[in-house]
């Protein structure tokens, strides 16, 4: 019962870590009627209370890197961290730079990595898609 | 006898889409002063442009997603001016018309963000309904739907064909009559009304005052616009522009501001298609920018962008600069807040349209 209500609607928490904004627009498209990923039951919630997936887009700067720890451990487990485009995966298009953690991964576990510098709405819905199927394998071994 | 309070907004917030720390200081329900921390979107950026001067014609793209062709325009114009070459007319009209399309996104985006801010989501949904057909629109013609990579020092990377110019002007029609009417709703929809006139007013002194730019600026009276002198592209055989700009200089006049250079923006693309000839649209630059400096502006969807570059006969630039407008503006913020309600400030952030990528870079 459980698992089934709760992976019907997933909701999603958005961070952004440093990234150019390119990424979170694509989130935001993701929301609205082109895209409209509300159809999977997800919305976009501000509250990491609330939330079950989040989405990291950007490098991870070094004063963000905190409070991307912070947000991480008040989400409720079950949890699901996808990193959305180039530099949320591995800091690539800042390589090198002074003041980047060069990925979401350095800093908390990651699930799934979305890739394209922006990283297109079509990708980011294939990932939180398939990440529902995750996040059900998680809430069932958490029922267990 | 009310004790001042203070409440923090952010890094993460419902009503921002980036980090930025704002620290209210309350008394009951009103705002007294602010306090506003950045930095958390600080990735060093001017320190990696310097490293390879023909790399930072895609990475200044990375400095911005929403005005990233505004900036990749400014940082190839800039270089054009050190290496002493013009651009080709052709380029230059290609380069207006795509920062004309960018310009659409960046407006619609924050038309719609300013609607979502005051609660009216079914407006939000409709500006960024409009917003997706540009953004496919750009997706066409250049490939990618943030970052363009369209320029290169001296011209333009590759040529828009007559099909795609074709694309862009039918677009347009499609476009303007939703657009028109997204503009009439805003001009009598109550509720908008009722949220926004009065609210964070920022005089026309003010406005000078805390050197504003952009629709920040001419929302206030200040009729001042980079497209004017700035840009060669907006010179070339004449493209007829008169800066819009209303008096009031509250929250209101800011959205009316950016819903009526939306209009204008597609009456510019237009303007472009019908300039354009056949031509070279390159003039490839040879060898390391040499030891100088050169400057470039560009009016971003935010106002003023500006460049500045010192060359040293290497690959390696030796200082690059960028002045980008939501630096400037959103300081202004901190002006307009004081005495206005809490419920206010969400609106009123938003209405500078501030873009925190840009701030820290």
């Amino acid at each position: 019962m459980r698992e089934d209500a709760a992976t019907r609607s997933p909701w999603i928490l958005h961070f952004d870590t440093g990234s150019c904004n390119g990424c979170d627009l694509e989130v935001w498209a993701l929301l609205t009627p082109r895209y409209d990923v509300e159809r999977f039951g997800m919305v976009n919630k501000a509250n990491p209370k609330h939330a079950d997936i989040l989405l990291i887009t950007g490098p991870v700067t070094k004063k963000s890197e905190q409070r991307l720890i912070n947000l991480y451990n008040q989400t409720p487990d079950p949890k699901l961290v996808i990193a959305c485009g180039d530099c949320a995966s591995n800091g690539v298009p800042f390589l090198d730079c002074y003041n980047v953690c060069m990925g979401v991964d350095k800093v908390i576990p990651v699930d799934l990595y979305v890739p394209g510098c922006s990283c297109r709405p079509e990708a980011i819905m294939d990932a939180v898609v398939k990440g529902i199927g995750m996040w059900k394998k998680k809430v069932e071994e958490a029922d267990r | 006898m009310s004790r001042t309070s203070v409440i923090p907004f952010g890094p993460q917030h419902a009503a921002f889409l980036e980090p930025f720390h704002l620290k209210l200081q309350v008394e009951e329900e009103v705002v007294v002063g602010a306090e506003m921390s950045f930095g958390y979107n600080h990735r060093g950026m001017e320190y990696a442009m310097a490293q390879d001067f023909k790399r930072t014609q895609f990475l200044c793209e990375r400095v911005c997603g929403i005005c990233s062709f505004h900036h990749s325009s400014a940082y190839v114009q800039t270089m054009e001016r050190l290496f002493g070459i013009e651009a080709p007319e052709r380029a230059k009209l290609v380069r207006m018309i795509m920062m004309e399309a960018q310009r659409l996104t960046s407006h619609l985006l924050a038309l719609g963000h300013i609607a979502e801010t005051v609660g009216y989501e079914n407006m939000f949904m409709q500006f960024f309904r409009e917003r997706e057909e540009v953004m496919t629109l750009v997706n066409r013609i250049s490939g990618g739907r943030v970052h363009y990579s369209m320029n290169a020092i001296g011209g333009i990377r590759k040529d828009v064909t007559y099909e795609g110019l074709k694309d862009i002007g039918e677009t347009m029609d499609r476009l303007e009559p939703r657009l028109l009417d997204l503009r009439s709703i805003v001009r009598k929809d109550r509720t908008l009304r009722k949220r926004l006139i009065g609210v964070g007013v920022l005089s026309k002194e003010a406005a000078f005052d805390w050197c504003t730019v952009g629709p920040t600026s001419r929302g206030s009276g200040l009729p001042h616009d980079i497209r004017l002198t700035g840009f060669d592209g907006y010179g070339v055989n004449g493209v007829k522009f008169r800066p819009i700009y209303y008096d009031e200089g509250d929250c209101y006049a800011r959205t009316m501001v950016r819903m009526d250079e939306v209009i204008q923006s597609v009456d510019l693309i237009r303007q472009g298609i019908n300039l354009m000839r056949d031509g070279p649209f390159l003039n490839a630059v040879k060898g390391n920018p040499p030891a100088a400096d050169a400057y470039g502006r560009v009016e971003a969807p935010r106002g003023e962008l500006m460049y500045w570059v010192r060359g040293k006969n290497e690959v390696q630039l030796d200082r690059i600069k960028l002045r980008t407008p939501a630096l400037v503006n959103v300081p202004a913020v901190s002006a307009m807040i004081k005495g206005a309600r809490v419920a206010d400030v969400g609106p009123i952030t938003v209405s500078v349209d501030p873009c925190i990528c840009c701030t820290d870079r």
